[in-house]
This record gives structure tokens, sequence and C-alpha cells, in this order.
């Protein structure tokens, strides 16, 4: 106590529980008090250190050296507390021992790796929206955002098909589990051995596909590009945050063009907007909403000292709507330049498969602006809580043919 | 089939005849030189950073950097510092005798407080993860193999290097190196004779990786030293520096956009990605530093200057693609599929 009391002369301290359910359902209005208190925010509630601002959380996302994701980049500090699974080796990893999972699965997700499979995924969008355009009205969540990537990811990774629901469960907890262990972890608890137990099974090399995503890792190792047993924790990476993450961006896509007729004509009218629509839909929803750092060492931010081996809470949804870099930061606007938004993150974590979740929704969203004429909210869209993802459970559409 | 990596460490300047000074766009990711210092007879060490003082971009060991010198000459040097300074890079140039433009010029004319453009850093020399590594360096060979030195180290890996060159006066680095004590083994030519590879790396064995950097008849004695070696157990890299089809340009020039039915000027201080935008034509970017691969764009005519830390050799030979962000033109006109 006499310890936040001492700080909270030089900095300001914020009692609330981000994580807490009515920040989950409607986080704004605590984004903008963290971004308005100043570039670093002390969270007593959890004795961290809060960056909302663009400005320093783009400056902590690209100084690996300083601010380290090897204790973990969520809540729990890896120096004192054991993980709930052995650490991701690209998430939960720090250069040297991140270099070779990276560069290694950077070039199989790479935008010249993946030409191979865009006329695939083209096609399928295009079945998948014929096959929902016979439907009245539809939930865009099942119907479209997990539809599309659970039909064309799992097979590009190679995945046998049995199991596959088991997908979206495990990436729920696993994102979950980087905030505090609350109700949305621990009512998950006893089901995440069954599931993990799946995912940890579909990594071995027998259960993949040779040329898809998984098979290449393997075959990355045969030419020791990695080691044997580092290549299943790869593959596991991509199935922990391949399939969550793509379906609540496109569920967020399609909830702004729901909302934001007048953003789908644009679509319409020019199909090659649809690269920027998504990218647009990740600043403005920001699926990915927070991730940690820990002190490397003693680090200046914004006048504060942040002490050696504390956690760092980066709120990438706050900084993707920063008045401060954005204008108008709040309105989904096809006009502006997306471009350097931090919804997947920057610097040498960058999403690495943010071209997959791009060429996934260009697809989709080139499919729909052929055949639809428009998208119509048809109820309020009901979101599902998680520690680190905007989610939405269900989005009612209904899709008015072109 | 052992890999090999083709460039970098050290240019040969042969064959392109010096331009006139006349600056470097400032588009152009630029550097200033920090420091220069000598290091050992015919080897000069440079320190680079950004003038405004900004973070460097990130860099793996084996990676090499295009510098574009102020006589309008590209020469890749390899990085050899520490990455966990994020502001400073570290080359060492050897003097080449038969050099006319690189080598010389940064021997003799390249001093504190100059610039030069910077493309890059690309790696395709990486360091595999192994519990053992051999390495092996020639001369100013030695250059890639210091960071991937201070990475075994640090991981706890069981290493070795043995460091060859004509006379003790011409190899750099041994200061640092000394602290190593017998895992280095250092054999001046003139004293020690060639190197006695097959007695160094011993019998052939699993769970090792030799890397070799070096002038090429070393890099063909460890090629045949390692032919009964496990496959993937060797990897090296080649001084030979593929030469530019045209010197970089700081001049004006134009990009159509076939798509848009449009047609726009770049100008030495404007990127070609902030044209694009400023035609009102979209382009997607994002890390702007030629590095997250957001911004690829086909191109259906004219050449690139590749500054991206992306593409391999052959991909930037192809020509038929390239990273708005930082990279330019090498003709007066490029096509662009926007």
């Amino acid at each position: 106590m006499t310890e936040t009391l001492h700080r909270a002369g030089t900095l300001p301290v914020n009692d609330a529980d981000p994580f807490a359910p009515e920040h989950l359902e409607t986080p704004e209005p605590l984004h903008a008090a963290l971004r308005d208190a100043g570039p670093v925010v002390y969270l007593a509630r959890y004795d961290v250190y809060a960056l909302a601002r663009y400005e320093q959380v783009h400056a902590a996302l690209v100084n690996w050296q300083d601010f380290q994701s090897g204790a973990g980049v969520g809540l729990s500090n890896f120096r004192y507390e054991k993980p709930w699974r052995p650490p991701s080796l690209l998430l939960e990893a720090d250069p040297p021992r991140h270099d070779a999972p990276r560069r290694v699965l950077a070039a199989i997700l790479g935008p010249r790796a993946l030409r191979r499979l865009r006329q695939t995924w083209f096609a399928e969008a295009e079945a998948l929206v014929e096959r929902v355009l016979g439907e009245r009205e539809l939930d865009g969540v099942p119907a479209l955002a997990e539809a599309f990537p659970l039909r064309v990811f799992p097979d590009a990774v190679g995945l046998q098909r049995e199991g596959r629901q088991n997908l979206l469960p495990y990436g729920n907890f696993a994102f979950n589990a980087f905030g505090p262990a609350n109700s949305l972890v621990t009512d998950a608890a006893p089901h995440v051995p069954e599931w993990a137990a799946w995912v940890d099974a579909q990594c071995a090399r027998d259960r993949l596909g040779p040329d898809g995503f998984g098979g290449r890792i393997w075959a990355a190792a045969d030419r020791g590009e990695l080691t044997h047993e580092q290549a299943p924790l790869v593959v596991r990476s991509l199935l922990t945050a391949g399939v969550d993450t793509t379906v609540h961006g496109l569920a967020a896509v399609l909830h702004a063009f729901a909302t934001h007729p007048g953003q789908w004509q644009r679509v319409r009218d020019n199909p090659a907007a649809a690269r920027v629509a998504f990218d647009e839909a990740v600043r403005w929803a920001s699926p990915v909403q927070t991730f940690f750092r820990t002190a490397t060492t003693d680090t200046l931010v914004g006048g504060t000292t942040i002490p050696e081996g504390r956690k760092i809470l980066m709120f990438l949804a706050a900084a993707n709507r920063d008045p401060r870099r954005w204008e108008r930061p709040d309105t989904f606007d096809l006009g502006r330049d997306p471009s350097g938004h931090v919804g997947f993150g920057m610097g040498l974590h960058q999403c690495v498969g943010q071209h997959v979740a791009r060429l996934e929704a260009e697809a989709l969203l080139t499919a729909l602006a052929r055949r639809v004429r428009r998208l119509e909210l048809t109820g309020e869209p009901v979101r599902q809580h998680n520690n680190t993802l905007r989610a939405l459970r269900s989005l009612p559409l209904r899709l008015h043919p072109a | 089939m052992p890999s090999t990596a083709s460039a970098t460490s050290v240019a040969s300047g042969a064959g392109i005849e010096s331009r006139p000074a006349s600056g470097i766009a400032a588009a152009v990711e630029t550097v200033e030189v920090s420091a220069k210092r000598r290091r050992a007879d015919g080897v000069v060490e440079l320190l680079l950073s950004r003038p405004s003082g900004a973070r460097l971009p990130d860099w793996t060991p084996g990676s090499h950097v295009d510098l574009v010198l102020p006589n309008g000459l590209t020469r890749q040097y390899s990085l050899c510092g520490d990455r966990w300074d994020a502001h400073t890079y570290r080359i060492a140039v050897l003097r080449e005798p038969d050099g006319r433009g690189g080598s010389a010029f940064v021997h003799d004319e390249l001093r504190p407080g100059d610039r030069v453009g910077l493309g890059g850093p690309r790696n395709h020399f990486p360091l595999v993860p192994s519990e053992a590594y051999l390495f092996i360096a020639g001369g100013i060979g030695i250059t890639p193999l210091l960071p991937m030195i201070h990475q075994a180290d640090l991981l706890g890996a069981d290493w070795r290097l043995l460091y060859g060159g004509r006379r003790l006066a011409t190899m750099a680095f041994r200061d640092e190196l000394e602290r190593h004590g017998e895992r280095v083994h250092v054999a001046p030519e003139d004293t020690h004779g060639l190197l006695d590879l097959r007695a160094w790396l011993g019998e052939p064995r699993t769970g090792v990786r030799v890397y070799c950097c070096g002038p090429a008849p070393l890099l063909t004695a460890v090629e045949r030293a390692c032919r009964h070696w496990p496959a993937h157990t060797l990897h090296t890299e080649r001084f030979t520096a593929t030469e530019p089809p045209a010197p970089a340009r700081d001049e004006p020039f134009e990009v159509e956009l076939r798509r848009s039915g449009t047609t726009v000027t770049v100008t030495p201080d404007v990127s070609v990605l902030h044209a694009v935008r400023q035609a009102g034509v979209e382009a997607l970017s994002s890390c702007r530093q030629g590095t997250c691969g957001t911004c690829e764009t086909t191109v259906l005519g004219g050449l690139p200057d590749h500054r991206d830390a992306i593409l391999a050799d052959h991909e930037r030979e192809a020509g038929d693609c390239m990273f708005i962000c930082v990279s330019r033109s090498r003709t007066d006109r490029l096509v662009l599929d926007l």
C-alpha cells in the first residue's frame, strides 16, 4: 500500500479491473481514461504498469531488448509462476531462442508461400457465400466468421478431420489464460486437459499432411532449421493462435460493415478495398486487445521508471483508437490509411500469421461483395467475453442479394 | 547437401566505375558513420547509427546490410556488432587490393559524420539451433561469425572457432576473442601453414553444425573436408557480392500505377508508398521498414531497387515484386500492379 501511495505522487493510479465483465463488454471508456491519465498508468488491482497511448504501446512492442516476452505475455510472470503449458517458442520467447522458430514460420506463412492457396480459398469463399445466401437470416459468427476459417485453415495446416471442434475452445482458453484466473479461466479449466491433449496429439508429424503448414514445419526440422523437439511446439502455435483470432477479425469486419452500410458500398464499387477494409476493422475492433511484457531492466517510459522484472500491460485496442495518432479514431472508415495500427502487434513478435488472416478476409469479403448488396443487422450483437480477445458470440444478419 | 548462401561480407568493387559523390536520397534509410577505427592491417571497423538516434531494424547473426556509399556504389557487409544495442550497427571492411570503388572509398574517403544509404538487413546465413558448433573463419570472414559465437556462448552451446588469415597482423577482432581461451584457435598462414581442417574437425558426427565464411579456396576445402558429414551439417557464406544491375539512383523516377491508370513522380525525399498514397491510391503497409511484408506489390515493368529485409537474392533478381515502403527504382520508370 505504501508503495502504491508513494507512486501516486508522480504516476497516475487506476483501480479498475480491465478483465471485469463490464470492461470486457464495453472497453472503450476505460481505454480512454487510461490514455488520458498519462503515458504510463499504474493498475493497482494487479500491480502492473499499463500503456494505452499509441506512442508508448508502439515503442514497447518494438523494443524487445527492454520489454521481454520470455517471462510470459500474460499477467503471469514465468520467473515466479509455472505456465499452464510449456511456453510458446514464438510468442513467449526472446532472441536468440525466438530466431529459428520465427524464421521458419515466417517463410511458411509469408505472402509468397500463400500464393498457392489463393485460388482455393477464393473458390471456398464463393461456395460458402452461395450456401448462406439461401438463408433468409443467419448468425454471421457461426455461419461466416467461424465457418470460413474452419473450412480453409485446418486443411491448410494439414490437420485430420476428426476433432477439429477442439480448436476454437482451446484457442479461446489460451487467450483467456493471458489474463487473471477469473471465472473465464476457472470455468473452462475442467475441459482444458481434453482440448490440450487433442491439440498436442495433432502436432505430431504422423498426424499432419506432408504439404500443409504443419508438414512444412517438420520438413524444416529435417533440414536442421529447427530441432525435432521444437517442431511440434511450432505447430502448436499455429493451432493456438491461428483460428480464434481470425474468427474474431472476420466477425469484426462483418460487424463493421453491417453498422456502416456506406462503407460496404465502397467495397462493392472497388473490391480491391477489401484488404484495407480488413486492416481498418482490425484497427477499429482490435480482436487482440492486450498483451503483457516484462521489463528486463529499469526502463524509463514517459517520465516513469518501470522497475526491472515488473509486468507491463499494453492496450493495443486503446492505441488503435488513440486520438493522438488517429483522426476520428472511433469511426470505421475505408477512406483512412490504417497502416501502422498495432492490432497485429509490431516488431519482431508481430503476428506471423497476419498474411494468412488477410488472405482469408480478402477471399470472404470479395465473395460477399460480389453477391451481397447489403448486410443488415437484424438484432443486437452479443459479445463473448475473453481476457484477451474482443470477440462476438452472435451477429444476427440478413444478407440482401445483389 | 551443404547449404550454401551467396553474397556478403566484402564486396569486390570490380567492374563498376565510381560516380561523383552526390549524396543519398533522403527517403532511403540513411545511417551515419558514428565511429571509424582500424582493427587490423587493411581492416577498418565502422559504427553506424541513425542521425535521429532512433532504433535500427532488428537483425539476427549472419545478417548483412546493403550500404549505398556516397559515390553511388552499393556494397554488402556482414553485421558484426551486438543486437542488444538497437541503436548501433557494426561492420568491418577489408581493403580489397583489386577493388576500385567500395572498400577503397570506405578506407580512404568515408569519415565519421558521413551518411550512407542502408538496405536490409537480410540473412541468408542464419544460425540454426544446435548443441554444438564448429566455426571456421578465413580473414575478414570472421565478421558474420562474431555474433554467432556470442549467441552460441549465450545459449551454452559447445563451440570452437578455427580462425585463419595471412598474417597475425591482418586478423581483426583477436582481442575480442581472447576471453574465450582454448575454444579459439588462431592460425595465421605465415607461421602455421594452411589450416589442417580434417584434424580440427575430427571424425564426422551428428549433432554438430559447421559454419564457415572466408575466401573461395577455404570454402572449397571445408566443403571437401565435410563431404562425409551428415546432411545439413555445413553452412557457408561466400564473399562474392552480386553486382547490382545498375547503380542506385537519387534522381526522381516515374511510377505508373497500371490498374489505377495514373502515374506518379517519386522524388528523392519520399518513399514509393508515400507517393502512391498521395495520389489517392490504396496501398496497405505496416512496419515501414521492409520487414513485415504487408506492402508487397507486383512489379509489371522497370527494375526495382530492393531495400527490404525479406527477398532472397534470386527473388530480388526476378524483379517481379517489391516492398514499396522502402524499395525504390533503378530505372527511370517502374510499372506497378496498383
